[in-house]
């Protein structure tokens, strides 16, 4: 909630070309070829690694970020200066212990943290994309990170692992590369946006393109920001986060700093303010085009459409382990979404383990201490070792 | 089937049946088993019978343990969820003490025995003569070391004998390939002996089933 503001590290927009991250360059010679059709090239990709990687290559797990979250996952964040989203989860002894695995998390495609995204220079007009950026999916972020995997010299991954839009990755990664996901868990995600995700997503876009400021997504290139709609599209978005019983019981309607109604459009209440400081925040380290972008690219996603109308059928024959995480409060990929992908694991045959987990935090409970979500994750991650024969 | 009291909870007898039950499963099948609880016996069969184990468990804490054991068990509802599995995908689907907590126990054998090529089911049988003791002198329903809880709260909502579970056999129907039935000690009664001993002397039966 106390979004520290920027503290002089630099705003996101810095990030864009030069992150404080390690970086991996893919030229001219190594295109993309993207679900749109067309080939994408130079490819810039900014990650993270916390742990070691062993000798054999074989402890190697790849955490795929959420739409707003980022490499950062567990280091200070360079431009808001804050701990990394998953702190809680990954560390010496953690639920992911990095004392024995090898963690990997990359900037996606499209995004703004060092991955080439519309906030990147166009190295054709040493301009921003902007718009010029092609519509990506998010099966082209799971193409990018497939070749940093490959880069790092890792041909299987012990665990392909994320929340929300990172699981719409890690089904993705085990669809798309059976053979190099010796493991998969996807929490808090679905197969497939519903017309509510997608409506909210598109409220969403609508306010940052209504922000004069955002002067047809060139705003980079005209010395212009357009926060106003950006902070409202997250302000909208991160309702969507939470849970009607979550915000009753973190607000009510408690008042902000102030004994009496104002009669004004001040925040007189304190979710009003609560909502405000999470849009304006955000602002701070997120590129409105890339939030164009990547919910678009949420939007996009439906592996049983790609795989003809059988959900099925984007695992057949699948070896990979499989481990679905849903939160009963949360209401953007209720836990019916997570069933209807174990009914498809089950059809496939694939190994197949799912666990709803008792929470009235909304969507977001996946980023906060859920102590069955961390023990979850680590049996899990503990018996895929096991059966690898890592020690 | 609750929660906090699942009937695979059952004391030191419910570990004979479970190696009745593994005894009826050959080596190398595909295994549902509903109501998995812990996972002891998916783990007992991963390990003796070499089995492609799955499960399926309504407690999260069941779960839990089952997926750091590296058992494939999904979180779920015996009486609404065995429909979403396509038929046929399994050798065996057991259901180890858990027919007695199902809404449907019919509708959970159909299933069963639609999803798998066998069905072994065990359940405590309420014609031991201990139970009928219990009626017939205390006039209470009974409550044994067993089935510990009262009527008000106990899980099992569907006691049968087995006889019952045998009629119900022919309406369904399905063909029994084994049945076994222990005493209050654990051990075997004879096959040899009459169907009414059974349903008296014993304290659970096992059947492994087939469809028609």
């Amino acid at each position: 909630m106390s979004d520290a503001p920027t503290n002089g590290a630099g705003r996101a927009i810095d990030q864009a070309d030069d992150p404080q991250s390690a970086v991996v360059r893919f030229g001219m010679e190594r295109p993309l070829l993207l679900d749109a059709g067309q080939y994408f090239a130079p490819l810039q990709v900014a990650y993270q690694t916390y742990g070691t990687l062993n000798a054999e290559k074989s402890n190697a797990i790849l955490i795929c970020h959420a739409l707003t979250g980022d490499q950062h996952v567990a280091n200070l964040h360079p431009v808001t200066g804050k701990s990394g989203w998953w702190e809680i989860m990954i560390g010496p002894g953690k639920p992911m212990d990095t004392d024995r695995f090898f963690f990997i998390c990359a900037n996606v495609l499209g995004a703004c943290m060092g991955t080439s995204g519309p906030a990147s220079t166009n190295p054709a007009t040493g301009k921003p994309y902007g718009l010029d950026f092609p519509v990506i999916t998010i099966g082209d972020m799971v193409k990018a990170q497939a070749m940093l995997v490959e880069h790092l010299g890792i041909s299987r991954l012990l665990c392909v692992l994320g929340g929300s839009m990172g699981g719409m990755q890690v089904l993705d990664w085990a669809s798309r590369f059976p053979d190099r996901v010796f493991s998969a868990m996807p929490i808090a995600t679905g197969a497939k946006h519903s017309a509510q995700n997608i409506a909210f997503d598109e409220v969403g876009r609508q306010a940052v393109m209504a922000d004069p400021d955002w002067r047809g997504g060139r705003y980079l290139e005209e010395g212009t920001r357009p926060e106003k709609g950006l902070a409202v599209a997250r302000m909208g978005a991160h309702i969507t986060y939470l849970s009607e019983q979550a915000l009753q019981r973190k607000f009510g309607r408690h008042l902000q700093d102030r004994e009496a109604r104002t009669f004004s459009f001040d925040a007189d209440f304190q979710v009003e303010s609560y909502l405000r400081y999470q849009g304006s925040s955000f602002v701070e380290r997120f590129d409105a085009n890339s939030y164009l972008y990547l919910t678009r690219a949420m939007n996009y996603f439906d592996l049983a459409g790609d795989n003809g109308g059988v959900l099925a059928n984007a695992f057949r024959n699948t070896r990979t382990r499989f481990c679905l995480i849903s939160f009963t409060s949360d209401w953007l990929f209720p836990t019916s979404d997570s069933r209807s992908i174990v009914h498809a694991l089950n059809a496939a045959g694939a190994p197949v383990s799912f666990v709803e987990i008792e929470s009235d935090k909304g969507h977001d409970a996946f980023l906060l201490h859920e102590p069955a979500l961390f023990s979850t994750v680590r049996g899990f991650l503990d018996s895929a070792a096991r059966a690898r024969g890592i020690a | 089937m609750s929660t906090t009291d699942t009937p695979r909870d059952l004391p030191t007898q419910s570990r004979v049946d479970l190696l009745v039950v593994a005894d009826m499963v050959a080596p190398g099948s595909r295994v549902l088993d509903v109501g998995c609880g812990d996972g002891a016996l998916l783990s007992l069969l991963a390990r003796t019978k070499d089995v492609d184990a799955r499960g399926i468990e309504l407690s999260r804490e069941g779960v839990a343990g089952c997926v750091a054991r590296g058992l494939a068990v999904i979180q779920g509802d015996a009486d609404t969820d065995l429909v979403d599995y396509p038929t046929d995908c399994f050798d065996y689907v057991i259901l180890s003490q858990t027919l007695q907590a199902t809404r449907n126990p019919r509708t959970v054998l159909e299933q069963m025995l639609r999803i798998g090529r066998h069905a072994i089911v065990s359940f405590p049988n309420f014609g031991h003569w201990r139970v009928r003791m219990n009626l017939l002198l205390n006039g209470r329903m009974p409550v044994t070391e067993h089935l510990p809880q009262s009527w008000y709260d106990t899980p099992n909502i569907h006691f049968c004998t087995i006889r019952d579970f045998v009629a119900l056999l022919d309406e369904i129907p399905a063909k029994m390939d084994r049945a076994v039935a222990l005493n209050a000690a654990g051990g075997k009664i004879g096959f040899s002996a009459p169907w009414w001993f059974w349903n008296i002397a014993g304290e659970q039966a096992v059947f492994l089933l087939r469809r028609v």
